[in-house]
Formats: C-alpha cells, sequence, structure tokens
C-alpha cells in the first residue's frame, strides 16, 4: 500500500522530488470531482437524505414522559444531567451505557472493515455527507469539473464572482443549520427554536453554533479530503485492521492491461494481440473526491465510496465491454487473477467477522439486558470515613453512613430503609422519626436522589468483631421491591 | 542530516528519504502539507496575543503584567465573590432566623450542613478533625456528650465566645493540678482508683478515694460524678475521656489538671457562619 504520496502526488512530483533536495510541505492540489451516476451514487444520494432528515428532524421528536417531564424523544439534559432517548432515560452514574455504545460502534466499524473495506468513509462519515452536499451546491452554482477548472483558470468576472458568492451563501446556510440543529439536542426544540428566532436563546446556543458553523464550512467546503488524509485516525488503523478477504474497491489489473484507446484496442486485438478493457479516460480519477487513481492500487487516500465503479461502468457500457473492471473485489482475488487462477466468491463468515459479530451481539445483549432489569429504585452506601465509628457516652457503638436513595420515577415515593446482618444494631436516619420491624420510613422526591445521614447503633455489651459485614435493605412500601447494598459496621 | 548531493531514494514506493537512518530504518521524505505549516505559523501569531493580555515576561522587580491584569489571586477572589453572590439569598435567609428555625427547615437545614461543612473544614478541622471525631485532648462532636451542653444554642456559645480563651463571657474554670494543690500521691491514686470504678466494673474497695472524691472533686463533677456543663465539668461515669481514661492517664489528669483552650469564633466569622457552623456540629450525631 502506498504512502500518502501515492494518492496525492503524481509520479511526476516524486521524481521532481528526487532530483534534489526534497520539500519538506507541499501545496494541495485542488480537486474537482465530476458528477457521476450510477448504482453507488444513488445509494450515497439515499443515505445522505435519510441521515440529513434523522439529524435535523430527530430533535422535533415528541416522547410523552408525562407531566413536568421532557417531552422530546432524543435529549441530552446537561443542567440536570439527564440523557433521554425515547423511552429510556439514563443518569451521569449510568453513563456506562455510553461506554457499551461506543464498544458496540467500534466493533460494528471493525465488522464494516473486515467485510468490505471503508464502508463507513465511503457512505456514512459525516465528513463524507458534509463534503457530498457542499460538491453538490458546487456543481449547481459553478458548473461541473470541467466548467470549475476553467473559471479556476480565468480571471473573476461578474458572472464567476456572483456564483462564488451564491455557493458560499448556501455552503454557510447548510453550515448555519448543521450547528442549530446540534444544539436542538441540548434544549426544547421547538422553544429553543423560538428563542433563537427571536434572539432570546442562551449565548452557549449561539457560541455553539457558530463553532459548528465554521467547522462544517471549513471542512466540508475547504479541507475536504484533506480531513481524511491528514486528520483522521481511521485510514491508519483501518490499513492495519484489513485482510486479504475484505471487500475493497478495486481496479481488475488482469483485465484492464495494457491500456489502450477504442481503435487501437480493436486493431491490437484484430492482431490477436493482447489488450486490455482500460480505455485510459481518466473518467474514475475525474469522479474521485479524494483525487485518487484506483488502478495504482488500495491507498489511504481512497475513501471507497464506489463513485469510479459507477464511471467505469458508464464508459464500459458505453464501449460495449462488460462492466466490473473496478469493482469491490478482495485482495486474495487480485493476487489469484494474478496467477490466472479462478477468483473466489468472497467469504462473509470467517474467523474475524463471527468473532466481531459474536462480540457485537454479546455487548448488545448484556447492555439490552441490563436496561430491561434496571431497576426502578436505587440505593448507595458510603461509610463515614471518619471517625469509623463513635464510642457512645454508655459504652454503645455507632457507625455513620451516607446513604443515597434513587428514585428515578417521575412520582414521589414511599420506602422503607433496614438494616440485615446485625441483629444487636439499631438504624436510624438523622431527622427521620425512628422506624418500626420494617424498617425507618422516608419519602423520595420525584426524579431524585435523596441523600440521608444513616446511624447504625449496637448496645454496649455487644463484643463485635473490629468489622462485621451488614447490609442495607431498601424497600419501595407499595411494591415491595427491594435492593440491597452491602457495607461494614466497624467496632473498636 | 540531509545528504545534499546525492539524494538517496526508497526502492520500494519510490518516495526519496530523508537521509536520516537508524539501524537500517530510513525515513521517508512524506511532505506536511503546506496549510499544516500554516496552522502553526498562526498558533505563532495566536501565542503573541497571550504575551500582551497576561503576565509573560519575568524582569526584575516582577513579570509583565499584561493588559488583562489577570493573576491567579485575583482568579480566586472573583471565584469567590461568585460564591458569595451565589450564597447570599441564603446566607440572608440564615441571618434572618433563629437556630431552631433553620435547624428544623429541611432547605435551610440543607444549606446550613454544606456551608458549616466547608467552614468546618477550614477553621475547625485542624483541632475537631476532618469530620469532628476529635482527638485526645480536642473534643470528639459526634459522641452525645458534651462538656458544655450540646443543644442548639450552647454548641453557638461556645464557637462565638470559646473556652479560657481571654473572652468574658466565654466558659471559664480549670481541672485543678491537685499534685500541688493539696492532695498527696495515695490520696490521687485512691481517687484515680474510684473515678475508674465509676465506668467499669471492679470488686474492689474504692471507699478512700470515694471520700477523697466527695471531699475536693464534687464541687465541679456533682456528687455522683455525673458532671456540669455550667463549669466545664466533664460527666465521670461514661465510656467518654477527653484526656484518657486509664488509670495513668486519670493520675496524669488528676495531678497535673486540665484546662484546653477553644478560641472565640465570635470575632472572626460572621453570624451566618457560626450558625451554619452551629447547626453543622449539631447534625453530627451528638445534638441534644
Amino acid at each position: 500500500m502506498n504512502a500518502i504520496s501515492g494518492s496525492g502526488l503524481k509520479k511526476a512530483d516524486a521524481a521532481a522530488a528526487a532530483s534534489e533536495d526534497g520539500p519538506l510541505y507541499e501545496s494541495r492540489k485542488q480537486i474537482y470531482p465530476q458528477s457521476v451516476s450510477g448504482t453507488f451514487r444513488n445509494i450515497k444520494w439515499v443515505l445522505l437524505g435519510v441521515g440529513m432528515l434523522v439529524y435535523y428532524f430527530l430533535p422535533f421528536v415528541r416522547w410523552d414522559r408525562g407531566p413536568d417531564q421532557p417531552s422530546q424523544a432524543v435529549l441530552v439534559d446537561l443542567s440536570n444531567g439527564r440523557f433521554y432517548f425515547f423511552g429510556i432515560e439514563i443518569w451521569p452514574q449510568e453513563v456506562y451505557y455510553f461506554t457499551g455504545l461506543l464498544i458496540l460502534a467500534s466493533f460494528t466499524l471493525f465488522l464494516m472493515n473486515a467485510v468490505a473495506g471503508r464502508i463507513w468513509c465511503g457512505y456514512l462519515c459525516p465528513q463524507t455527507v458534509w463534503t457530498d452536499l457542499y460538491l453538490l451546491i458546487e456543481r449547481w452554482t459553478q458548473g461541473d469539473r470541467r466548467e470549475r477548472m476553467l473559471k479556476a483558470k480565468q480571471p473573476w468576472s461578474l458572472e464567476t464572482v456572483t456564483e462564488a458568492i451564491l455557493k458560499h451563501s448556501l455552503w454557510l446556510m447548510i453550515a448555519w443549520w448543521t450547528g442549530g440543529a446540534w444544539v436542538l439536542y441540548f434544549a426544547d426544540a421547538p422553544t429553543l427554536v423560538k428563542q433563537l428566532v427571536t434572539f432570546q436563546a442562551p449565548a452557549q446556543a449561539y457560541i455553539w453554533i457558530l463553532i459548528l458553523t465554521s467547522t462544517t464550512y471549513l471542512l466540508a467546503g475547504f479541507a475536504r479530503e484533506q480531513v481524511c488524509l491528514y486528520m483522521c485516525p481511521w485510514p491508519r488503523i483501518q490499513a492495519a485492521l484489513t485482510d486479504e478477504y475484505a471487500l475493497n474497491v478495486s481496479y481488475r489489473v488482469d483485465r484492464g492491461e495494457p491500456r489502450a484507446s477504442v481503435k487501437k484496442a480493436k486493431l491490437l486485438r484484430e492482431e490477436g494481440k493482447p489488450a486490455g478493457d482500460c480505455v485510459d479516460c481518466g473518467q474514475c480519477t475525474a469522479v474521485c473526491p479524494t483525487g485518487v487513481d484506483i488502478r495504482e492500487g488500495l491507498s489511504m487516500g481512497c475513501i471507497q465510496c464506489g463513485l469510479c465503479i459507477d464511471a467505469c461502468d458508464n464508459v464500459m457500457r458505453k464501449i460495449g465491454r462488460p462492466i466490473g473492471l473496478i469493482g469491490y473485489d478482495t485482495d486474495d482475488n487480485i493476487a489469484r487473477r494474478a496467477e490466472g487462477l479462478p477468483a473466489l466468491k468472497p467469504k462473509l463468515a470467517r474467523p474475524r467477522t463471527i468473532v466481531y459479530v459474536a462480540l457485537i451481539v454479546a455487548v448488545a445483549s448484556a447492555m439490552a439486558f441490563s436496561l430491561a432489569t434496571r431497576r426502578s429504585l436505587g440505593c448507595d452506601v458510603m461509610h463515614d470515613r471518619n471517625p469509623i465509628f463513635v464510642t457512645l457516652s454508655d459504652g454503645s457503638i455507632r457507625n455513620v453512613y451516607t446513604v443515597r436513595v434513587l428514585n428515578p420515577k417521575g412520582y414521589e415515593r414511599q420506602f422503607k430503609l433496614s438494616l440485615d446482618g446485625l441483629p444487636q444494631g439499631k438504624l436510624a436516619v438523622m431527622g427521620e422519626a425512628p422506624g418500626d420491624a420494617g424498617g425507618v420510613p422516608v419519602v423520595a422526591p420525584p426524579d431524585q436522589t435523596l441523600e440521608l445521614r444513616v446511624t447504625v447503633t449496637t448496645p454496649p455489651d455487644a463484643q463485635l468483631p473490629q468489622s462485621t459485614p451488614i447490609q442495607m435493605v431498601l424497600t419501595d412500601v407499595k411494591t415491595g421491591e427491594t435492593v440491597k447494598k452491602a457495607d461494614y459496621f466497624k467496632a473498636p | 542530516m540531509v545528504d545534499h548531493t546525492h539524494q538517496d531514494i526508497d526502492a520500494a514506493t519510490g518516495t526519496a528519504t530523508t537521509g536520516h537512518e537508524w539501524d537500517g530504518i530510513k525515513e521517508l521524505n512524506t511532505p506536511l502539507p503546506k496549510w499544516w505549516l500554516y496552522v502553526l505559523y498562526a498558533t505563532m501569531v495566536w501565542s503573541v496575543g497571550y504575551w500582551i493580555l497576561y503576565p509573560a515576561i519575568p524582569l526584575p522587580g516582577g513579570q509583565t503584567p499584561g493588559i488583562l491584569g489577570w493573576s491567579s489571586r485575583g482568579a480566586v477572589t472573583a471565584e469567590l465573590q461568585d460564591l458569595q453572590a451565589q450564597r447570599a439569598s441564603m446566607v440572608t435567609q440564615l441571618n434572618n432566623s433563629t437556630l431552631q428555625q433553620i435547624a428544623s427547615d429541611p432547605k435551610m437545614a440543607e444549606f446550613a450542613r454544606a456551608f458549616g461543612h466547608s467552614a468546618f473544614g477550614v477553621n475547625c478541622a485542624p483541632c475537631h478533625g476532618s469530620n469532628g471525631q476529635g482527638s485526645k485532648g480536642y473534643p470528639n462532636l459526634t459522641a452525645d456528650r458534651w462538656l458544655w451542653g450540646g443543644t442548639l444554642d450552647q454548641i453557638s456559645a461556645t464557637i462565638t465566645h470559646g473556652a479560657r480563651y481571654g473572652d468574658p463571657d466565654g466558659h471559664q474554670g480549670d481541672m485543678p493540678a491537685w499534685g500541688t494543690a493539696g492532695l498527696d500521691k495515695q490520696q490521687i491514686e485512691n481517687v484515680a482508683n474510684y473515678v475508674y470504678s465509676l465506668s467499669h466494673k471492679t470488686t474492689a474497695d474504692v471507699s478512700a478515694g470515694q471520700k477523697v472524691f466527695a471531699d475536693n472533686c464534687a464541687a465541679c463533677h456533682g456528687e455522683n460524678a455525673k458532671g456540669n456543663p455550667d463549669v466545664g465539668a466533664p460527666n465521670l461515669t461514661t465510656r467518654i475521656w477527653l484526656y484518657g481514661g486509664d488509670k495513668a492517664d486519670l493520675i496524669q489528669t488528676i495531678t497535673y489538671g486540665r484546662g484546653g483552650h477553644m478560641p472565640a469564633w465570635g470575632s472572626k466569622l460572621d453570624p451566618a457562619t457560626i450558625k451554619a457552623l452551629t447547626v453543622y456540629v449539631h447534625s453530627l450525631g451528638g445534638g441534644q
């Protein structure tokens, strides 16, 4: 696999560099991707449309959680430390669900890579999607590849200035909406939209919109493939994770070489000499959004978006040769074809893919199980560190604990807190009336954590060891649901 | 160094090397994009702004102050002012309420405990321990016995005026050094034995000590040795001992006397802080 020089730099540059001191920095070669139509282009349009729809409209989806609860389906409520996702509500101490999501995301990325290389880069990555959208606008306003290349060389005219202004205005508008949609995930969307329009939204909202407007405008409008080549770590990691059985967009060297024009190829074939299908029309390179020549083999610059497949297939259809000169193929098959062996069907079920799928299933089901069996009450116990016990005047021993009672429900609930594992011990909650045999009654306010100072006292002659394991038992008076939390009772 | 006359080309990639070689491994010269370099320059330009805005260049007599006039001390002061502003409304409520009102109102009590806890950490923890657990000579505030009384008002009075600290309203009264004030060694040992028997089961005859106690100690500690919070005389029948409860400790205490100091915080802390401290200390486990 070539380094970056293989993708961006032409051979001539390398030769020039070789003749004297190599340059330490190189200017960027402007890329003017040509429009193309075909299967993969259509897939990309659909994914772009669906992705944008989800991104822009998800904040407006409503979800009824009852009175005094936010009615937004997906909401990150930073000030109250809550994350809502449809029927799921996540509290800050449950951030491990996000860890699970991240693990799932990376295994899915690895699986995609094992099956068909950089699917993520080519079809789903926001950098690709937004660049695609920006290119669409560039074509609408300034014309296709040829026109844009021509205009880049010409001096500015009224027409080209108007086009450029139109293009940048549209770009900035999309960028603004990108940032605008982002902030809607952090507050009630309809309210925030009203506030934004009437300039009454909090300053942070405007600041974040500005930040995301500038990143979108810069990354999708200007940086484009530079993000993939120089900023993104995934191409490097991907190159280390791929294997010879993964499908990648590749050029069929065995079919394409030697290259010849349509006429010349016809002559050669009539003479019985070898002639490849590649007519060297350069369409595959012209449509490439990262400026790669796919015929030079796999390279880090190639995001495997499949647009060169569409371009080449269109040409092959026109000249009456079979399509698929460029297509998804495995390294294994490329090697087999070079040796004249027949290509094999790509193997989807390989140890690598099976392990990834198993890991994804395992993590996803563990998360689903823990979400489904999540308790509707929680209890955390912290033993006071200092003093670990107090000797009272009559020789009784007292331990003090901080107990946090979690009530994730949207209504007030009655709990009882009791002690298990220390028959001599008497549990009391500071500031609460003493309890009965069932425990000390406490009232937990809705959707909150109640912090209690709890004492456990043993009589003077209990003769306890230095440390006795105990359990605090929290019971919902109405439903009988209980949760137990282990701790220790310390004595001299 | 780069060899200027013989450019080395890596055979596998066709890329020039920088001429650097380590154990046969050569570094390819893969040029960085120019914009990368410009970003570096931009960060350099950006850093100049810091020199102008913030303290930067050390000079004799102090560094350049920077036009923002920023200092870490000033930042802390500003943060403290923010904190005070945040607390202001609750502090006003504390000022306008009695201790009993504060302790019985859940919201005010919660604030007072939190505020009191932080004030305790700054002012009281050096002697009384981080959570009021105390140590030898420094009373434990989490237990259920008080030298000077454990009601909200008594705790508040002790914090405000201190003990044996020169404040006329503070607690006075020492434990005399009986070794120089009329008791001989035998008498001291007898009375120590008697005091020890008050909190420990014993079959020994302590009547000699009991007589010494009745003649000398009962004036402050009471005939039944239950103490007197008005003069700070501790209850001697419990398991709580400020200066240690075994016989050697008792003899030491009786012979040389005791009299710890508690500063009068009324002149150092504002009334709201003292109220918060009172509620906090009262909530530690021993409040009466």
